[in-house]
């Protein structure tokens, strides 16, 4: 059986050029690059080729570039640093549909730390308001962080126009770009942003491997204290060969953008027009213009997301749900929650995310197949259209 | 991905029993969309009170789809009697065991088979109502003091954690996890802090050392922190040791020159009325 990869919002291939230019640093080149013989040292000079060429693809300098462990990382990172260099401010701006690596952080510093949160809201397309952001922004505001795009749906926030108006204001500005790099074109020096987080395994790099942007001059205080290594920003021994994966993951990402701004938009347009034209009782969650190009988040009314996923697995198809019950949570996707999608929907939601790998042939077998896994499913199902909306529960529900 | 047994994979791909039931003598309906699960019974039962068929539709996961197709399989050939006696653990252990996640998914089995026996017995209607069976104790997925007890009791569950696997109290907002640790308490036989029998006794009587911290941690969380942080300040808790609680006060709080007033006036006065009038607060 074949598999039909199209969960690459969740962790993508390793490129074979990537590996290929890893490989030797895991066999022959394997010293450390802070040792004093020549052995270690010949790594330094692939490591500068490596940071120049994550520089290049965000257009930035080599030296705001700071390597991390993942993407997770360099959020908390960015956000800990502001806070630090700016001890007597103690509010955050934040939205309600980040990854973990931001809420989670943003409700411990809230709960453990004494710092108030605002979480920007989402509309029904799952984009901000730019005049609700700009209430927001208090005088004691330490730092901005906001996605560049959604994991879950794809929707790219006006990220360049929020910076621009922390900057008036004199307050940092973050942006979780890890689902952004590769897919949007992105020029750091003609934007404002002060800090923008990324990970090598969502653009065909191998896991494990990170980078945050500093921009140069801002006040910056280092999470991992130690060694001198990424001079002082970053303790702890390198990966190396992560590193020059990375390097070469962004290289091929800035020749490949074009093409997922293309063919794998058309791609993933052929899927989501093929679903939502055969498929009754299905929505699209999310802006349909303003999003990543690789990204589609569809919900199938009357259906749970985990059965339809099991079932796409039978078929070899891998993507991804908001469902509640993929996570052990009981409650669906806080994203699509936030966009206010009706429960009958948001527990049925599935996303496909692609990469340059998929083809016509996969899309079409999806297309294929799913419809009948949908059918399936709501035979078995007790509700229907015509009956429960979804928007009340036999059961009191309480409020967010 | 959830560790799925074969048979769990199995009832889930090829369903058993799947469908509706015209004549019906008995149907059960327990759940809903909002609440991410619903499971519609149908029962055959003859003269003799014997289940000759049992159907079901089901909107849920796939062990909700797995456990309702074993329970169906279960039912048939069974007397209305021994049907009764079927439990959540019975439907689990036919799967060979779900998930402790999923336990719910069974315990939904439970409930429509009991709604299907009551509407049976005429009893009832299809839909289960929760009106008269006790207080409602989570709000989020409706559920009442006594299904939570019945749950905690029969699958003897210990943590607040083991309770919201297996009846989904809890999952939601999260408000009604105090009352989840006094029913708890109250199934195995301990004093629940809000059920204050005798007038004089502080809230705090006849809590376990747990249950006495997690009362503490409550009322710093909800009554406490909440005023510190309009200062710009907070309260982290150090540790308990019996009436001695240490604290340190973050953010605006921790500088401030009025630090032990706060702990005195403020931290300690809302612990000893909330939880025991005996407790002494120190910087951790």
């Amino acid at each position: 059986m074949q598999t039909i990869y199209m969960d690459n919002n969740a962790t993508t291939k390793v490129d074979p050029e990537v590996l290929g230019e890893m490989m030797p640093y895991f066999t022959d080149l394997y010293g450390n690059p802070s040792s004093m013989h020549r052995f270690g040292g010949q790594i330094g000079a692939k490591m500068v080729e490596a940071r120049k060429r994550v520089a290049d693809l965000l257009g930035c300098e080599p030296d705001e570039i700071i390597f991390t462990a993942c993407g997770t990382e360099s959020d908390n990172t960015a956000i800990r640093s502001a806070l630090s260099a700016r001890p007597d401010k103690k509010h955050i701006v934040t939205s309600r549909v980040e990854h973990p690596a931001i809420l989670s952080l943003c409700k411990h510093l809230e709960k453990r730390e004494g710092y108030a949160v605002t979480y920007l809201s989402v509309d029904e397309s799952g984009n901000v308001d730019l005049e609700e952001f700009r209430k927001s922004l208090r005088d004691d505001t330490a730092i901005v962080s906001v996605m560049w795009a959604n994991n879950e749906t794809g929707v790219i926030f006006p990220v360049e126009e929020m910076a621009t108006i922390c900057r008036e204001r004199d307050i940092i500005f973050h942006t979780d770009a890890v689902q952004a790099v590769g897919k949007v074109a992105i020029d750091l020096r003609k934007t404002p942003i002060d800090m923008l987080s990324l990970s090598g395994h969502k653009l065909h790099a191998p896991k494990g491997i990170g980078a945050l942007f500093v921009r140069k001059r801002l006040p910056y205080r280092p999470f991992l204290i130690g060694g001198h290594q990424e001079r002082g920003r970053r303790a702890g021994t390198e990966n190396t060969a992560g590193v020059i994966g990375l390097g070469k993951a962004c290289e091929l990402a800035g020749q490949h953008i074009e093409d997922e701004n293309t063919r794998v938009k058309a791609l993933r347009d052929r899927l989501e027009n093929g679903l939502l034209d055969i498929i009754p009782h299905a929505r699209l969650n999310g802006d349909r213009q303003n999003r990543l190009p690789n990204t589609t988040n569809i919900s199938f009314g009357y259906i749970e997301g985990e059965a339809i996923l099991l079932m796409l697995d039978q078929l070899g198809i891998c993507a991804s749900s908001g469902s509640a019950c993929t996570s052990g949570s009981l409650e669906p996707s806080h994203v699509l929650r936030a966009m206010g999608v009706p429960y009958n929907f948001a527990h049925g939601s599935i996303r496909f995310s692609l990469s340059r790998y998929n083809t016509e042939e996969e899309v079409d077998f999806i297309i294929e197949n799913l419809p009948k896994v949908i059918e399936t499913l709501r035979k078995l199902s007790p509700f229907s259209a015509e009956g429960d909306d979804g928007s009340s529960c036999t059961t009191p529900r309480s409020t967010e | 991905m959830w560790e799925y047994t074969d048979l769990v994979k199995d009832h889930f791909l090829n369903p058993r029993n799947a469908g509706t039931m015209d004549d019906a003598d008995g149907i059960g309906e327990v759940g809903s969309l909002a609440c991410g699960d619903a499971l519609k019974l149908y029962l055959k039962i003859d003269d003799n009170g014997i289940i000759q068929d049992a159907k079901f539709q089901t909107f849920g996961c796939a062990s909700a789809i797995a456990s309702s197709s074993a329970l169906t399989e279960l039912l048939k050939g069974k007397s209305v009697e021994e049907a009764q006696k079927l439990t959540n653990k019975d439907i689990a252990d036919y799967l060979g065991g779900l998930p402790r996640e999923k336990m719910h998914c069974s315990v939904m089995g439970q409930e429509a088979l009991e709604q299907a026996l009551k509407n049976y017995r005429g009893e009832a209607g299809t839909v289960a109502e929760h009106q008269h069976e006790g207080e409602l104790i989570c709000e989020c997925f409706g559920l009442m003091d006594e299904e939570i007890l019945r749950a905690i009791k029969e699958n003897d569950l210990k943590t607040v954690e083991d309770v919201t696997n297996f009846t989904k109290a809890g999952g939601g907002c999260g408000k009604c996890i105090p009352d989840l640790e006094n029913l708890l308490a109250q199934a195995h036989g301990e004093k629940a802090a809000c059920s204050v029998p005798e007038a004089s006794a502080p809230p705090a009587a006849g809590l376990t050392n747990m249950q006495r911290m997690h009362l503490i941690e409550q009322v710093i969380d909800e009554e406490i922190r909440p005023m510190l942080q309009k200062d710009g300040g907070n309260i982290e808790l150090v540790d308990v040791d019996r009436t001695d609680v240490y604290v340190r006060l973050l953010g605006m709080c921790a500088g401030c020159p009025s630090s032990q007033a706060t702990l005195t006036g403020l931290v300690e006065a809302q612990l000893r009325e909330k939880v025991d009038p005996e407790i002494s607060i120190k910087e951790g």
